[in-house]
C-alpha cells in the first residue's frame, strides 16, 4: 500500500454514521427535554378538556405556556426527525426511495416545527 | 449491486416472544405513531392561529368519535414512549442493564402506561 496517510486519516469521515455520536447525543438531549416538558404539556391539555375555544385561547396566550409549548414543539420535531431517520435507514433498502424518504422526513419535520412555533407566537401576540 | 444470500438476524420466526423484544418493537412503533401525532399537534396549533372559526372547527374535529380515537391512541403512544424512553435513558447512564432489572423495569413501564393513560382520561373526561 503506497498510501502515506495514517489509518486514522483514511477512516475519518467514512464511518457509516458519518457524524460520530452526534445523532445519538442529540436524540438523548431532546429526549431529556421532552421528558421534562411532556408532563406539563399533558397537564395543560387535560386542563383544556371539555372547554371551548375561548378557554383554550386563554391558556395558549399565557406567555409561559407559549414559551414552553414552543420549546416542546422544537424538541418534539427534532426528536421525531432523528427517530424516523433511523427507522428509514433500517427498513428501506432501495437507495432512491431511502434518500427520498429521508429528505421528506427532514422537510416535513422542519416545516412542522416552524409552523408550530409561528402559530404559537401568532396566538400569543394577536387577537 | 449484486444481492448476496446471507443470513439475516434476528430470526423472528423462530424466536419465542419475550418482553424485551416486545417492548423494543413497541418503542419504535409508538415512536412512528408519535411522528404522525406531532403533525396533529402542529395542525391543531395552526388552526387556532387562523382564528376562532377555525379553532372551533378544530375542537369539533378532535371531539368527534374518530378524533377521540386518534387522541386516545396518541396519549397511549406518548405515555408508553415517555416511560420506556426513561428506561432507555437509565440504560444509557449504565443503570439497570442486568436481566432481572430489565424485566422488572419492563413490567413497571407496562403497568405505568395503563395506569397513567387511564388517569389522564379520567381527568380529561371530567372525572374529578
Amino acid at each position: 500500500m503506497n498510501d502515506l496517510r495514517s489509518p486514522l486519516a483514511r477512516a475519518r469521515g467514512l464511518g457509516s454514521g458519518k457524524t460520530g455520536t452526534g445523532h445519538f447525543w442529540t436524540q438523548r438531549v431532546t429526549a431529556v427535554a421532552l421528558a421534562l416538558l411532556t408532563p406539563w404539556l399533558v397537564w395543560m391539555l387535560v386542563s383544556m378538556a371539555g372547554g371551548d375555544a375561548m378557554q383554550a385561547y386563554t391558556v395558549l396566550r399565557h406567555p409561559l405556556n407559549a414559551l414552553l409549548l414552543a420549546a416542546f414543539c422544537i424538541a418534539m420535531f427534532w426528536h421525531a426527525k432523528l427517530g424516523l431517520q433511523v427507522v428509514i435507514e433500517d427498513y428501506v433498502h432501495t437507495r432512491a426511495t431511502e434518500v427520498t424518504l429521508q429528505l421528506l422526513n427532514v422537510f416535513l419535520c422542519t416545516l412542522g416545527a416552524f409552523a408550530s412555533v409561528f402559530a404559537i407566537f401568532r396566538i400569543a401576540l394577536t387577537a | 449491486m449484486a444481492t448476496r444470500e446471507r443470513p439475516l438476524s434476528p430470526h423472528l420466526q423462530v424466536y419465542r416472544w419475550q418482553i424485551t423484544m416486545v417492548m423494543s418493537i413497541l418503542h419504535r412503533a409508538t415512536g412512528v405513531g408519535l411522528w404522525f401525532g406531532a403533525f396533529g399537534l402542529a395542525w391543531w396549533l395552526v388552526m387556532f392561529a387562523l382564528g376562532q372559526d377555525h379553532a372551533a372547527r378544530a375542537l369539533q374535529c378532535v371531539s368527534s368519535p374518530l378524533g377521540m380515537v386518534a387522541l386516545f391512541a396518541f396519549s397511549l403512544c406518548l405515555v408508553y414512549h415517555l416511560f420506556n424512553g426513561l428506561r432507555h435513558l437509565a440504560w444509557d447512564a449504565g443503570w439497570g442493564m442486568d436481566i432481572p432489572s430489565v424485566y422488572k423495569t419492563g413490567y413497571t413501564v407496562g403497568i405505568l402506561t395503563v395506569v397513567v393513560t387511564a388517569a389522564i382520561w379520567f381527568f380529561a373526561l371530567g372525572g374529578a
